[in-house]
């Protein structure tokens, strides 16, 4: 009974550290942003890799999550014969819920994964040690482009989602099931104000520092934490703990953002 | 030896949960000097050298390089401390995305003020004394283990270093690689005269390139002597580690002296 109290409150004594080192951490890498010298060709490579690669999943998945809401919000809203508001009830669920939380996700999938994996074999390799041996700050040489590309890619992304969706609500609801072009626009004119843009794009930020942090810290730490897998392994089971992690700390969030900016 | 020590280890304690690693180590480097480690594996050989370049804290005890007790300075001395310093890994630790050229110029690139063709040149310099100039625009994946060690030790030396870490250089690589390597170091370390430390297991070679042998065994120095004296060692130890490869040396010179006086 002891040894089992003992146990929980040992865990729990090395969660508190495990989030203060993963805090520890995240002042480092925002720390290493402002840091001379200025690496501004791998911020452009970063965003390339975060941002721009990931523009095809996000066209794809924006096209099809607004043509499912067009669809959905047609047959929803034609029951009290309201298929009017269509323009209004895809624009609103895609700019502050869907837009920066599909976004998000389909960047930790993409890019999160790779952020980690490529961390973690940094570190087993060795390299992140030498780079130390060599006086070159890590936080500064590596990651600080990383933060910063995530930073700038993710609410561009989240914007071209928004925009994809909407025209794909429109395809389905207008073209294919007939309501009214001008009423689709003219309701979405309505209804949707900046606040609601300010906020989808808010929350991108957030996500978008959510994702890389969580991702980084976890590569980072391969072999490291209190019962270590190491080598090949060790970076395996981290992308996976990374991606799962930071989806997951991810929508929590929006929860809380929502609840909080609402 | 008049000489003040660049490197000096006082009751150095290090311990991994229950496991003591390091116990009370006592050791000093000299400029100048070429320092073997030996030791079977496990022993502790590599914490050391993680201490002696700040990567690991130690529990107890000080280490003094270059005059600072590195466990207490900040992490911006540490950084400058460790620019005199360089160290070959024991696997090479290169940049794998980058070329060979890219990976010994980073060190400039990073930490100095030279123009892109003034390093472009220094470059050149080492590759060419370490032979390796034709490979200078292949991947570390695309060259052999020993030209990898030869890349290494190039990024090592790049900065000029004071003192440079030897993490198993020759380990994993076949005995005509791993003379080209002690052939490297003897070339290197008579040009630049730095002060060498080695942690290897390739016993007896590595002797020649020594001039004091630490021998480390139950985490504590068992021997630190005179490669010369430590052939000669009684210390049950140091026999098990050099019986295998030499043969009990001075069993036959005690016969010898037997004979003589018969």
């Amino acid at each position: 009974m002891v040894s089992w109290i003992e146990r929980l409150g040992d865990e729990f004594l090395y969660l508190v550290e495990e989030l203060g080192r993963a805090g520890i951490f995240l002042f480092f890498s925002l720390a290493g942003i402002f840091k001379p010298p200025y690496k501004p060709y791998a911020i452009l490579r970063q965003i390339q890799f975060i941002g721009a690669s990931s523009v095809f999943v996000i066209f794809f998945t924006a096209s099809f999550t607004g043509m499912v809401l067009g669809l959905q919000g047609y047959y929803t809203l034609r029951q009290f014969g309201s298929e009017g508001l269509l323009g209004s009830a895809v624009a609103l669920s895609l700019i502050r819920e869907l837009g920066p939380v599909l976004t998000a996700l389909m960047v930790t999938g993409r890019a999160g994964s790779a952020i980690c994996a490529e961390m973690g074999i940094l570190r087993i390799s060795q390299q992140i040690d030498a780079l130390e041996c060599m006086g070159i700050d890590p936080f500064r040489f590596l990651l600080a482009p990383k933060y910063v590309a995530a930073l700038i890619s993710l609410p561009l992304l989240t914007l071209i989602f928004d925009v994809v969706g909407i025209y794909g609500g429109y395809f389905v609801g207008v073209k294919l099931l007939g309501t009214n072009a001008g009423a689709y626009f003219v309701s979405m004119q309505r209804s949707v104000v900046l606040e609601d843009i300010t906020m989808g794009l808010a929350k991108s930020v957030c996500f978008g520092l959510l994702m890389v942090w969580i991702c980084a810290f976890t590569g980072y730490m391969v072999g490291l934490m209190k019962r270590p897998v190491f080598g090949a392994e060790g970076v395996s089971r981290a992308t996976t703990a990374a991606v799962v992690l930071s989806s997951v700390s991810i929508l929590l969030w929006d929860y809380l953002l929502t609840a909080v900016l609402l | 030896m008049n000489q003040t020590p660049v490197i000096r280890l006082v009751d150095v304690t290090k311990s991994f949960g229950k496991q003591v690693v390091l116990d009370r180590i006592n050791l000093e480097i000299y400029p100048g000097q070429g320092t073997v480690v030996v030791g079977k594996s496990g022993q502790g050989k590599s914490v050391l050298l993680k201490i002696m370049l700040g990567l690991l804290r130690p529990d107890r005890g000080q280490v003094i390089v270059l005059g600072r007790d590195i466990s207490r300075i900040s992490s911006r001395e540490l950084t400058e401390i460790r620019l005199r310093f360089g160290v070959l890994f024991q696997g090479g630790a290169l940049f794998d995305s980058m070329t060979v050229l890219d990976n010994v110029a980073l060190p400039l690139r990073e930490r100095t003020k030279l123009t892109e063709s003034e390093i472009g040149k220094k470059v050149m310099e080492t590759l060419a004394l370490l032979g390796i100039e034709e490979s200078r625009l292949k991947y570390p994946a695309q060259i052999s283990g020993g030209m990898q060690k030869r890349v290494a030790l190039a990024r090592a030396l790049q900065m000029d270093p004071e003192i440079v870490l030897f993490d198993e250089p020759t380990t994993g690589l076949d005995p005509s690689t791993s003379n080209e390597i002690y052939n490297m170091f003897y070339l290197t370390h008579e040009r630049l005269h730095y002060t060498a430390i080695i942690v290897s297991h390739d016993i007896p070679r590595v002797f020649n390139l020594a001039d004091q042998v630490v021998v480390l065994h139950n985490s504590r120095i068992q021997e630190c002597a005179t490669p010369d004296q430590i052939q000669r060692s009684r210390n049950p130890f140091v026999r098990e580690l050099l019986d295998p490869t030499m043969g009990p040396v001075y069993l036959s010179e005690e016969a010898e002296d037997l004979n003589e006086t018969t």
